[in-house]
């Protein structure tokens, strides 16, 4: 009883403090840079989104967040994959632009085969070419909401492997 | 030390500073780089197969999706190409305002490249200025235009929309802005000893080797040869304007940095004048859906170099080949000479240096890469290095 009692305070506790510091990664499959630009803007003085404490990082292992743009290309797929595998679970991946989500303007070009979803689970679509940064960030905050809800299941599942 | 004993470290194709996927394969002697294999085509979509099976009103809004960042010179560069088929003139006041347009960009761009180039040698604090300053453009394009990236304002026989009185007069305001911006920028890339510290005497590229690889835009500035397609073959108005062609001697990266902020004063001087000089008129012309027969090439000085289209028409509505070369294809293979002998921890600012553009170059893959001995590093090792 005390024992879950314990695990239940720090899972808590640890899961405030995650939730305030989420760290995020850009991965470009393939696309016109447009999203990508808009991205970065994102973190820059005028839409700050640093203040919901979220840093972009290189390293997939160290991220919690993935927000891809473009369209995914034979060359892309596997790259794609394999940081998509490399994070740490739970994690949530948001895709960003109408090219990502159903190829959008590069429909038919023999080198694109398929929106990102064709490749990883996508949790969250941000429509747009490109979105404007606002849109960006809603689409990210509402990907926080998501890893919330992710971050009390995985607890409640090593709760009861726990027990 | 010869290739073969050397490590080698594959760098990319994920890249947190350069937005877009490439991969890099350096080959080291210690920290020093020995050689470098540059595998590109991460970003290859198929474009100009697509544009063929398109119209060319189509055609336009793919060819504004090769590339976000310099979308506008890459359609203008294509009307130009299929107005000089069709043999229409478009009128005055749309070349004035496809000019302004074309500077504008040059001006986020290159605005941009000082926020990377700020964040490549970890100088967070010029990055995050930087691009405060880049939304002062970003917002007058969006008034302009409508939109924030693609701004489809070129079309073929002229622009789509005005820049009305008030609105030039607010971009006269935000130009002026710009400036007082910039000059503060050229003072930090000359002075400010952190800075001078990474870029002076790195990145090392002799107006020879220039020459040798065909090196474009202020990449090429930057090694002292002059080579401006705004000047040495002119389009739009850009004969009845006064400006100026920058180039530095100094052969490193400041020497880039200093062309492309220089530069960036010569966009405002040309902006100011156009927006004087513009007559009023119409915004464009009529032109029929099917170009007559034959083939033309125009070109046209990018933010990053001089960008070439070549249209080839066969009398019907769909082209039928469009070419399309960018600068950084020319550019990329400069980093051979530029990274041989320089420390590892330099390799990001000099990628950067060349301000690639990998959306706009992959439409072609090239150059494979040989295994020798390799071992295996993580973007962090990079990154830790570069703090030091
Ligand atoms: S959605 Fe549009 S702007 Fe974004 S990457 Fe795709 S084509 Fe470019």
């Amino acid at each position: 009883m005390l024992k879950s009692q314990l695990f239940r305070l720090k899972a808590k506790v640890l899961n405030h403090a995650r939730i305030k510091s989420p760290w995020i990664m850009h991965f470009d499959a393939t696309s016109c840079n447009g999203c990508g630009i808009e991205i970065i803007a994102c973190l820059t003085p005028k839409y700050d989104i640093e203040r919901f404490g979220m840093v972009e990082k290189g390293n997939p292992r160290h991220s919690d967040i993935l927000l891809v743009t473009g369209a995914v290309s034979h060359k892309t797929k596997d790259r794609l994959r394999l940081i998509y595998d490399q994070m740490p679970e739970p994690k949530v991946v948001i895709v960003i632009g109408v090219c990502g989500i159903s190829k959008g303007i590069y429909q038919g070009c023999y080198n694109i085969i398929g929106p990102i979803d064709k490749v990883i689970p996508v949790d969250i679509y941000v429509p747009g070419c490109p979105p404007r940064p606002q849109a960006i960030i809603d689409g990210i905050v509402k990907g926080l909401d998501l890893w919330k809800d992710k971050l009390k299941e995985e607890d409640k599942r090593k709760e009861e492997y726990m027990l | 030390m010869s290739r073969e004993d050397s490590y080698s470290i594959p760098l990319g194709p994920q890249h947190p500073a350069l937005i877009e996927p490439e991969y890099l394969k350096v080959h080291l002697d210690g920290e020093t780089i020995v050689d470098v294999d540059i595998n590109i085509g991460f970003m290859h979509r198929g474009i100009e197969k697509a544009l063929q099976q398109r119209t060319y009103m189509h055609d336009r809004f793919l060819i504004e999706k090769i590339c976000g960042i310099c979308s506008s010179i890459h359609t203008l560069s294509y009307c130009g190409a299929v107005e000089k088929l069709a043999e229409v003139d478009i009128p005055e006041r749309a070349k004035y305002i496809r000019m302004i347009i074309a500077e504008l960009e040059r001006l986020h761009s290159h605005l941009l490249w000082v926020g990377i180039a700020g964040y490549e040698i970890g100088f967070d604090t010029v990055f995050q200025l930087a691009w405060r300053d880049r939304e002062i453009v970003m917002n007058i394009l969006e008034k302009i235009s409508g939109n924030r990236v693609s701004y489809s304002m070129n079309t073929i026989g002229g622009v789509r929309r005005d820049i009305s009185k008030s609105k030039a007069e607010e971009l006269h305001k935000a130009i002026d802005k710009i400036d007082a911006r910039i000059y503060h920028y050229i003072d930090v890339f000359t002075k400010d000893s952190t800075i001078i510290k990474r870029t002076r005497g790195t990145g090392i590229l002799t107006e020879k080797d220039a020459k040798k690889y065909s090196i474009v835009g202020p990449t090429a500035r930057g090694s002292g040869i002059f080579c401006d397609i705004r000047k040495d073959d002119t389009y739009l108005k850009y004969s009845t304007i006064d400006f100026n062609e920058i180039t530095h001697k100094t052969l490193d990266i400041e020497s880039r940095a200093v062309v492309r902020l220089k530069e960036l004063l010569e966009s405002t001087k040309i902006i100011r004048q156009c927006l004087n000089m513009m007559p009023k008129g119409n915004l464009s012309v009529k032109v029929p859906d099917i170009i007559p027969e034959g083939e033309t090439i125009f070109h046209a000085e990018a933010p990053r170099g001089e960008i070439l289209y070549y249209v080839r028409s066969d009398g019907t509505d769909k082209p039928y080949r469009v070419k399309i070369r960018t600068p950084t294809l020319a550019n990329i293979l400069s980093l051979k000479p530029m990274l041989k002998n320089q420390q590892l921890a330099d390799m990001p600012i000099i990628v950067a240096s060349i301000d690639p553009c990998f959306s706009c170059t992959d439409r072609v893959t090239l150059l494979d890469t040989k295994t020798g001995r390799t071992k295996t590093v993580d973007e962090t090792y990079l990154k830790s290095l570069k703090r030091q």
